[in-house]
């Protein structure tokens, strides 16, 4: 099968942490742009099979706001951040300071806002991922749909299915202490890519 | 009971009427479905990719246009179904995101859709009606009761094709 998935559980353990900080980081991120705190679960690195990747958010036909970015550089991938539609209404109701319940449908400046959001999580998370591999990874201007879960992972799954049948999959979960915003932050690197981070990180 | 059979990314299944095949949140990829009108059996199979040929080796024929609907066609065919009177439907392969610079694999939609089309002529099986491109998901069911090829989408509505 596929030779780089075969990591060790030290090289797995090496990810979930930069993995953690990164989370950490982009949950301070967002924690300060809507001041309400925000929990994080301890990243799963996990190999999955890649027809099991939609489940990971409650199923295919699970509507979801996506806010999708390349990452460029010597380790490119995809970066995905998915939020419930709930979650992602009653986000735009934060960053917009309206009554929670309002918004029914994204609009232009509503999608400018999420897609900001994933900007700013995606630096933060890169940003640990830098600290410890020396290896800058540049995010793109990012992208938003709002859609089926299934639908919306193609863009991910599609690249990796080329390659193989399983992916890898750095995924953390938020939660707003009122629990009004849950989402998930996927960090998918590009086959190749993940040789260049483990060995960048002296794990071998 | 009229079973609802659920179908997964990169995977088929056939079966004959009262069943109903369905395939949830397709983007890029394509909901191909057989039918034949008369034995009422028919087959729906969710692809991600056109070529086996230009990816690495897969355990699963059924991820790929190339490999995939040999696959269906062959089962549907030892079910009892007859070639002459197989037709298809096809629904799917939209760009969910709109990129400026939009790579290859971005547009794999497109690409998915052409192949699926060729690889369905080249096996003597005519497209009777297709529901593809534009930038949304589609959930999509055949009811091999009656052939028709439901395509759902979240705020375009629902059309049988």
């Amino acid at each position: 099968m596929n030779d780089e998935f075969d990591l060790s559980p030290i090289q797995l353990d090496a990810l979930r942490e930069i993995g953690n900080v990164g989370a950490g980081n982009s949950a301070t991120a967002l924690s300060q742009i809507i001041n309400k705190r925000i929990d994080m679960n301890v990243p799963k690195v996990d190999l999955v099979p890649i027809e099991a990747v939609p489940d990971l958010v409650g199923g295919a036909d699970t509507i979801v706001v996506g806010v999708f970015l390349r990452v460029y550089g010597r380790a490119p991938g995809n970066i995905l951040f998915l939020l419930p539609q709930k979650s992602a209404f009653y986000l735009v109701d934060t960053l917009m300071g309206r009554e929670h319940g309002t918004t029914k449908k994204l609009d232009f400046m509503d999608e400018s806002a999420l897609m900001e959001i994933g900007n700013i999580l995606s630096g933060a998370y890169l940003n640990a991922f830098f600290n410890f591999t020396h290896i800058s990874m540049l995010p793109s201007i990012p992208a938003l749909a709002m859609d089926m879960a299934g639908a919306i992972l193609n863009i991910i799954l599609v690249q990796l299915g080329q390659m193989g049948d399983r992916a890898l999959v750095i995924e953390t979960e938020f939660l707003a202490e009122d629990d009004g915003i849950n989402g998930h932050f996927f960090l998918v690197p590009d086959p190749g890519s993940l040789g260049t981070l483990i060995k960048a990180v002296g794990v071998e | 009971m009229a079973a609802l059979i659920k179908v997964g990314m990169a995977d088929y299944k056939v079966g004959r009427s009262p069943s109903t095949l369905i395939s949830y949140g397709l983007g890029s990829c394509i909901g191909i479905s057989l039918y034949d009108p008369q034995t009422k059996i028919g087959g729906l199979l969710h692809i991600m990719l056109p070529d086996s040929t230009q990816a690495r080796a897969s355990d699963n024929p059924a991820k790929f246009a190339d490999t995939g609907i040999p696959l269906m066609l062959n089962d549907v065919l030892a079910l009892g179904a007859s070639k002459s009177r197989l037709v298809a439907k096809i629904a799917g392969g939209a760009q969910m995101f709109a990129f400026a610079n939009a790579t290859d694999i971005m547009r794999v939609g497109n690409r998915n859709a052409d192949a699926v089309k060729q690889i369905l002529r080249r096996n003597g099986i005519r497209v009777i009606a297709e529901d593809t491109g534009g930038n949304y998901g589609r959930t999509v069911q055949i009811d091999l009761n009656t052939g028709v090829y439901k395509v759902k989408t979240i705020d375009r509505g629902e059309k049988d094709i």
